[in-house]
């Protein structure tokens, strides 16, 4: 994810009229009247915390991929396209694309057939409470922490754009989120995503189109760049990708190979259980495997409303954006506010209003997914094991219900915090990074190796984890100079480039250590790792399911989808 | 969607919005056909055909997954 928070300080981008508030006031009276219908399916734990596993896979796969559509996600990486140009779509391309087929057809099975609630509900049937108890902590205070960090963000922009006032934007998303997450449960936050899929495509949808009316197409448009940005390369992926020096992002090949497509991107859609949710309220095991294959067509499209507008911003906007800063001159602005430009630019009264309800309910939709995913992880993977273990199912959804008002309390109190010292948004953003890249190395080893013991997947688990703050350390705080050109393996290596080597670094480090305690401990029974690894699980065949319905051949073809791609803006 | 709830589908939902959200947005367009806002492109009068394509697609979604169909 790229922040936006460093902007905002300037005047407000845009003007709504009686029409645009209209619009964006009935998204909260629809949000809400559906959160007060869906309450009284929510009944059990099954219902509350997996949405009653009962979606198809074209829902499941449209939550999945929302998850990860937020408004930060959008502002920044539109600014990252600005920024860096075309090569920001790596995050939506080789960065998530083999990723989500990996899920959907090797590790769903396991997370489906084993029928655990959540990611740590995983690592507590195949390693114990050591490793789960670990990764559920982990995992509950970063998510809290990072939906008060999306509020405050929206809030931030919200005064930029309109000029609301912090506080009132704050309140009103956080009791609206919390009233219909309460409520029903992942049944609420899976049905605001689908909404918010639809109201993002359609409210940012006209900005590519009438951009490319603008410059005539897309030859028209990188013609405009190059005029307005000579001898500077922004619509190429991989050619400037030889070595650091040669693009602006500041990184190689094979970080984006290794360190961003093989290790961060598989760790983040495959073990943040943020997303894992989504698919796990599957109706049954193909439709788990299908909802993120399905949901990785959706993701590569993406970029056309995202990517696109950023790189029309450095062709048509009048002036140059800025680098982030906490002070803008006026009339400056900065990268991250390019997407609100072109909607601006674009988007009189209506469209306007229809683009600022999307970005709204990005964030929202947020906000729901952290705390329905807190909400679950709490209540499973740490209230019930380790302080309450045999109380009646009633009592968990109980305990779910109040988790997510407590929850967005503490979200609050984050945003508060945040607004007094803004950069304690940077240190959560990286504590989160700390977590997923080692946590695919303990979730991978454990489903494919029987071998793999408690400690193994424990101590591996806690030594990447550790390996990976102690080179965020090394190469942020410490002595960058000393150390970048270690661990990212060039002087060069910029912000993004020491992500993906420190992600690649402590996944090996998670695995070397994994199995070298592994080879000196005792490994479980066999018969206690059945449904939990690959050797021992039998998982069913789809000879008898058409081509057309079985998830290999999609699959397959995302693949062959994404190879084009790159061709395509090689 | 819901075998086991018999919940309204989420894409009736969807449809509503969709079709709440194109007519308010094609009366606008219409509303100032006559002396559009100051952006690029405003002759094109794009709320117009644009709110006119999420009415469809809203009265589509509302039709084909209204509650009690399936």
């Amino acid at each position: 994810m790229n922040p936006l928070f460093a902007m905002f300080v300037t005047q407000r981008l845009v003007h709504l009229s009686g029409v645009d508030l209209a619009i964006i006031a009935f998204y909260f009276v629809l949000v809400l009247v559906i959160g007060f219908y869906l309450k009284r399916f929510a009944n059990t734990g099954e219902d509350f915390f997996l949405a009653g596993r009962e979606m198809t896979a074209w829902v499941a796969g449209l939550a999945f991929v929302s998850a990860n559509l937020g408004s930060l996600e959008l502002l920044g990486w539109a600014g990252s396209a600005y920024q860096y140009g075309i090569m920001a779509a790596h995050w939506y391309w080789i960065g998530a694309i083999p990723a989500m087929v990996f899920l959907g057809l090797v590790m769903m099975p396991f997370y489906y057939i084993s029928k655990t609630h959540s990611v740590p509900g995983y690592l507590k049937l195949r390693y114990g409470s050591e490793a789960s108890g670990l990764s559920a902590v982990t995992f509950a205070v970063m998510t809290i922490l990072m939906s008060g960090v999306n509020m405050y963000a929206m809030a931030v922009v919200m005064k930029v754009v309109l000029g609301w006032d912090i506080n009132f934007s704050i309140w009103v998303s956080s009791l609206t989120v919390g009233v219909y997450v309460a409520a029903g449960g992942l049944f609420s936050a899976i049905f605001n995503e689908v909404l918010q899929f639809f109201l993002i495509w359609f409210g940012a949808l006209l900005i590519p189109i009438l951009g490319m009316i603008e410059t005539g197409g897309w030859s028209g448009m990188v013609a405009r760049i190059h005029q307005n940005f000579p001898g500077q390369d922004f619509t190429h992926m991989w050619a400037p990708m030889g070595s650091f020096a040669n693009n602006p992002m500041g990184i190689n090949w094979i970080g984006i190979v290794f360190g961003l497509g093989a290790v961060q991107s598989m760790g983040y859609w495959t073990t943040d259980f943020l997303v894992v949710q989504r698919v796990l309220s599957a109706k049954d095991i193909r439709s788990a495997k299908m909802a993120p294959i399905l949901g990785s067509f959706f993701k590569m499209a993406v970029p056309l409303i995202v990517i696109l507008p950023g790189l029309l911003g450095l062709a048509v906007l009048p002036m140059h954006l800025v680098p982030n800063a906490p002070h803008l001159a006026p009339g400056q602005h900065s990268y991250n506010e390019v997407l609100p430009l072109m909607l601006a630019r674009y988007c009189g009264p209506g469209l306007l209003g229809l683009g600022i309800t999307a970005l709204v309910a990005g964030f929202m939709a947020g906000m729901a997914g952290n705390v329905s995913a807190f909400a679950t992880v709490w209540t499973y993977d740490i209230y019930r094991p380790f302080l309450n273990k045999a109380a009646p199912d009633k009592h968990y959804v109980s305990m779910g219900r109040w988790c997510t008002l407590i929850g967005l309390i503490i979200s609050i109190g984050t945003a508060y915090l945040v607004m007094g010292f803004a950069s304690i948004m940077d240190y959560v953003q990286a504590l989160f990074g700390f977590f997923i890249a080692p946590l695919f190395g303990t979730v991978l080893l454990g489903m494919l190796w029987k071998r793999v013991t408690r400690w193994g997947g424990f101590l591996g688990l806690l030594a990447g984890t550790v390996s990976s703050i102690t080179m965020f350390l090394l190469m942020q705080k410490v002595d960058p100079q000393r150390w970048v050109p270690i661990f990212a393996r060039s002087p060069l290596a910029k912000g993004l480039a020491q992500d993906m080597y420190q992600s690649l670094w402590s996944c090996v480090t998670c695995v070397v250590v994994t199995v070298l305690v592994t080879l000196v401990t005792k490994p479980k029974p066999d018969a206690e790792l059945v449904g939990l690894v690959y050797s021992l699980t039998p998982i069913a065949k789809e000879e008898h399911a058409s081509w057309l319905h079985r998830p290999l051949v999609w699959g397959i073809l995302a693949l062959v989808a994404l190879v084009i791609l790159q061709i395509i803006f090689w | 969607m819901s075998e086991k709830h018999h919940i309204i589908p989420v894409w009736f939902f969807v449809g509503v919005l969709l079709l709440v959200y194109g007519v308010m947005i094609f009366i606008s367009g219409l509303a100032e056909w006559s002396h559009p806002p100051d952006t690029v492109l405003a002759e094109l009068h794009a709320p117009v055909w644009w709110g006119g394509l999420l009415a469809v697609l809203g009265v589509i979604y509302c039709a084909m997954f209204r509650p009690g169909k399936t």
